[in-house]
């Protein structure tokens, strides 16, 4: 069990949590033609846009109700009603997300109510556009949590409810994925990759790698996501043999899909490290009763060579870490197998998987809050590296740390989205990047003395 | 922020939008959801004051408005960071149903204060508590009271309205509660110059963006224009209190803060006038402006020999430039000021600007557009992705201007492209930028990818229309 310190300052300073509405965005960029609407004032979505512009450097499909005055007193529904429907008549959409906002929990918006009104007053749409209504507050939770609420809203809306007794039907052995907001598009597919290795046949809800993962798109403008989830897959998910879940967050989609589709649910909390690779690896063995497939042996080897290679590095070194929960987690895993320290621990929200956590210390808090712990541990106590966002990145340049981009956002960093840290060979580089890390720190790797006998000068030339 | 408060910062009788009905696209009507872009009135007052360095600015209200936006903007400052604090007081659950966001805000206030000593809290009402009703006025003036400094209500909640209202409400609040509160400093020694006079001037809507004011800068300097505040990239809270002692105010950005230009009019018959710093012409223009409305002989004769000296060197510098760009076509889409300012830049580069955005531009703006681009000019209202890549395709233009969210939509068409907004990470104001204009618009513009991005794969036949 970790301890929690929770929050304790009136104003956040550095703020490291992004809100609820931000991760429901995220999830339905992995729909295909898909656009996420988000029920508030205009500056919801116009900073959510930026927010995911400069992460990805991609489009982003994003629509606002435009709340104003008038509504934001006497109700939304109109706005919500307008909006599906400017969005349904431009013809490209498929679903639409419509998503909450602060404001429009507080006025107390009848999501499920407004969602129905539109459907039946607009039946001529039946199957051609599809509303998923997700409560995103951005008073409690975080991007993780927002994400998982829209996932959640996804299967109860677009996976069809049946328990199909003929798993294997058509001769394709299914296996439905639920990625938590930590997968990065990068990680999304080397977990595809392993998946098919055992010629099972992944079906990712949602599907970030094919989506934001950087591409050129056939039609050169869309207004809508250009990959991602397709609605065919999606009507597959009920006849999967299993579904893999990656973070707790999304524990209740999971819950749901199951029992939807009477599917068995397989949790892990992440894909980084050797046990928990491991273990999908043994679960991929069970469903498919194949072999381990010669590369991911390789893989695996490569990555216990390259323990063996950064251990010197690494060992009982420190690192201070900050992100969500989820993400938290996922390192946790790889970090203890190298018997890397974490005495600075700052998580954007308080999740019971952390609680239980094999965390020594988590702070529920911001980089202030992070600075404040680093500066406030005596120098030989303070850790070698930071991981985290942007932001964390300009701490660790104060604190003349070096650092490791992980999470959201990254906007001073290419490719963060493309880099995959899960998988054997996805760890084997973390353990590599942050052997490098701390070697070339700057930390003076001795300390000269200089004997009182010494007849040379004190500044001899160099 | 009542309605009535609301429409009279709607109803600027200096702006060129104002009053008359057959107006093509009246700019303050209701937004149509499900088609907006665009920020909200917390974004606009955010984006015109957070460049203040030394005030700390909370914004009052849950994670939504700071937690993604934070720290977001270019705006630089040459010393205090305290503007780049993302302070919020990031409400939760049971702040709203407890009803505890007025007393969070108060604690939250001395916090600040305490630990990072600003020289004045601004704290900005978000749609929650605006919809809940803290009172943040009563818990500002109680602050202000009990910790001896200057705590101003920034009022201006999402669902006001546009970014734009946000701007206005953000210029409004510093005309009524700080301009005006202090003298400027007496010049320091070394800032006398033999014989000539010292005058103070106001920019207002300068935003510093990439650094790019310190391109100017100089040369004022050089001309003996003290800039009391630019309204505000990188300026102190100090700085604003004294805005009602210049002699001239410079408009820089219309569209934002034009009630400021017109309320230091009206309230201390400080004469304005809009210009721009992009392009050869334009920072001529406006040193020559400056220099008139002052009214100092000598200062415009200096002002006029700087001009010359200034033109006849970046007119070298760029010369390598212009012959490289000379003719190239280019299809522009901001708004605002920069849809005539920018023009007139990449005209000045030789560029052919075959269209321009003008989304958020003022009528004034559509003039001097006209001006620059004769009567036929095509003005893009609104430029989705499709419109702007299909217009470019048609027009024959080889490079998209354009704002940081609209990049990847150029990109995705395989277009050079140029990144001319806040986000951006150079700074083209001055003569000086125009060298780093011409460099970047070569950078995209000769890349050697382009051929190999738009031809497709040797074993596939060539892509449609490209053939």
């Amino acid at each position: 069990m970790a301890r929690v310190i929770k929050r304790h300052k009136a104003v956040s300073v550095r703020p490291l949590k992004t809100g609820q509405p931000t991760g429901a965005v995220l999830a339905f960029q992995g729909i295909r033609h898909a656009i996420p609407m988000l029920h508030g004032s205009q500056g919801c979505s116009a900073f959510t846009k930026v927010f995911f512009v400069r992460h990805f450097r991609e489009p982003i499909p994003l629509q606002t109700t435009a709340m104003d005055p008038i509504s934001a007193v006497m109700g939304g529904t109109g706005n919500v009603i307008t909006g599906l429907e400017t969005l349904a008549k431009a013809g490209k959409a498929r679903v639409i997300g419509l998503i909450t906002t602060g404001l429009t929990e507080v006025q107390g918006v009848d999501l499920q109510g407004v969602v129905e009104q539109f459907r039946n007053s607009h039946s001529g749409l039946a199957g051609k556009v599809t509303v998923v209504g997700v409560h995103a507050a951005d008073f409690s939770g975080c991007l993780e949590n927002g994400y998982a609420q829209a996932v959640l809203g996804m299967i109860q809306t677009l996976v069809p409810e049946h328990r199909d007794t003929l798993r294997n039907a058509g001769g394709v052995s299914y296996v439905n994925v639920l990625p938590g907001a930590h997968l990065t598009p990068g990680d999304v597919d080397v977990l595809k990759a392993y998946i098919t290795a055992f010629g099972l046949h992944p079906l990712v809800l949602p599907d970030l790698s094919s989506a934001l993962d950087g591409h050129i798109p056939e039609s050169l403008s869309s207004p809508v996501s250009v990959g991602g989830t397709t609605w065919e897959e999606m009507t597959h998910m009920p006849r999967a043999l299993a579904t893999l879940v990656v973070g707790s967050a999304m524990r209740r989609a999971a819950e749901d899909l199951e029992a939807r589709t009477g599917i068995p649910t397989h949790y892990c909390q992440g894909l980084m490290g050797v046990e928990a690779l491991d273990q999908l690896v043994s679960l991929l063995i069970g469903l498919s009763g194949r072999p381990v497939p010669a590369w991911i042996e390789r893989d695996r080897s490569r990555l216990l060579d390259a323990m063996m290679d950064t251990h010197f590095t690494l060992s009982g070194r420190r690192l201070g870490l900050a992100g969500d929960p989820d993400w938290l987690l996922q390192w946790h895993g790889m970090l203890v197998e190298m018997g890397l320290d974490t005495p600075v621990v700052v998580a954007s929200t308080q999740s019971q998987a952390l609680s239980q956590s094999g965390f020594e210390t988590v702070k529920i808090g911001d980089l202030e809050d992070l600075e404040d712990m680093v500066t406030g541990l005596d120098t030989n106590q303070r850790p070698h590296a930071l991981v985290g966002n942007s932001h964390v990145a300009e701490v660790a340049g104060r604190l003349r740390l070096p650092v490791i981009r992980s999470g959201y956002p990254l906007f001073d960093w290419i490719g963060g989205h493309a880099r995959a840290w899960i998988g054997y060979e996805g760890t084997r580089q973390v353990f590599y990047d942050l052997a490098n890390a701390i070697t070339h720190s700057g930390v003076p790797k001795h300390h000269p003395f200089r004997s009182r006998f010494s007849t040379f000068p004190e500044k001899e030339p160099k | 922020m009542t309605p009535a408060q609301v429409a009279a910062l709607l109803d600027e009788p200096a702006c060129e939008h104002n009053g008359t009905k057959d107006r093509e696209k009246p700019v303050c009507t209701r937004l149509k959801p499900g088609a907006t872009a665009g920020g909200c009135s917390f974004d606009g007052a955010m984006i015109t004051l957070f460049p203040i360095t030394d005030v700390a600015h909370i914004v009052h209200g849950s994670i939504a408005c700071a937690g993604s936006s934070w720290d977001g903007r270019g705006a630089a400052s040459t010393g205090p960071s305290l503007y780049r604090l993302g302070l919020t007081t990031d409400m939760t659950e049971q702040d709203i149903i407890m009803g505890r966001g007025e007393k969070r805000l108060l604690h939250g206030i001395k916090q600040v204060v305490e630990r990072y000593a600003p020289k004045a809290v601004f704290v900005y009402q978000t749609c929650i508590p605006a919809l809940t009703g803290d009172n943040i006025e009563a818990i500002c003036q109680a602050a202000e009271e009990h910790f001896g400094l200057p705590v101003v209500p920034v009022d201006a909640a999402g669902f006001y309205g546009s970014k734009n209202l946000g701007n206005r409400i953000a210029g409004d609040t510093m005309v009524r509660r700080v301009i005006g509160a202090r003298e400027p400093e007496p010049l320091p020694d070394d800032g006398h110059r033999a014989g000539m006079i010292i005058h103070d001037i106001n920019l207002v809507g300068e935003f510093n963006i990439a650094g790019e004011f310190w391109n100017v800068l100089p040369l004022l300097d050089e001309l003996g224009l003290r800039v009391l505040c630019t309204l505000a990239g990188d300026a102190r809270f100090q700085e604003v209190q004294t805005m009602h002692r210049a002699e001239v105010t410079m408009l820089v950005c219309s569209k934002a803060l034009i009630n400021v230009a017109r309320l230091l009019e009206e309230h201390y018959a400080i004469p304005w006038f809009e210009g721009s710093f992009y392009g050869i012409r334009d920072t001529s223009l406006a040193l020559r402006d400056l220099a008139r409305l002052i009214a100092d002989p000598d200062l415009m004769t200096r002002t006029e020999t700087l001009i010359q000296r200034e033109e006849m060197a970046i007119g070298k510098r760029l010369a390598p430039f212009k012959a490289r760009l000379q003719g190239r076509k280019v299809l522009l889409y901001t708004g605002g000021v920069k849809s005539w300012s920018v023009v007139s830049a990449l005209q000045d580069l030789g560029m052919v600007v075959v269209a321009t955005g003008t989304r958020k531009s003022t009528e004034q703006d559509k003039a001097r557009i006209r001006k620059l681009l004769g009567e036929e000019a095509i003005m893009i209202d609104e430029g989705n992705a499709e419109v702007l890549l299909g217009l470019a395709r048609k027009q024959g233009a080889e490079l998209l201007i354009a704002g940081g969210r609209n990049m990847y939509t150029a990109l995705k068409g395989r277009l050079p492209f140029l990144d001319i907004n806040q986000e951006r990470e150079h700074a083209y104001a001055g003569y000086r930028g125009m060298v780093t204009l011409a460099e970047q618009v070569i950078a995209t513009l000769e890349s050697p990818i382009w051929p190999l991005v738009r031809n497709a794969a040797p074993w596939h036949a060539p892509l449609a229309g490209e053939a």
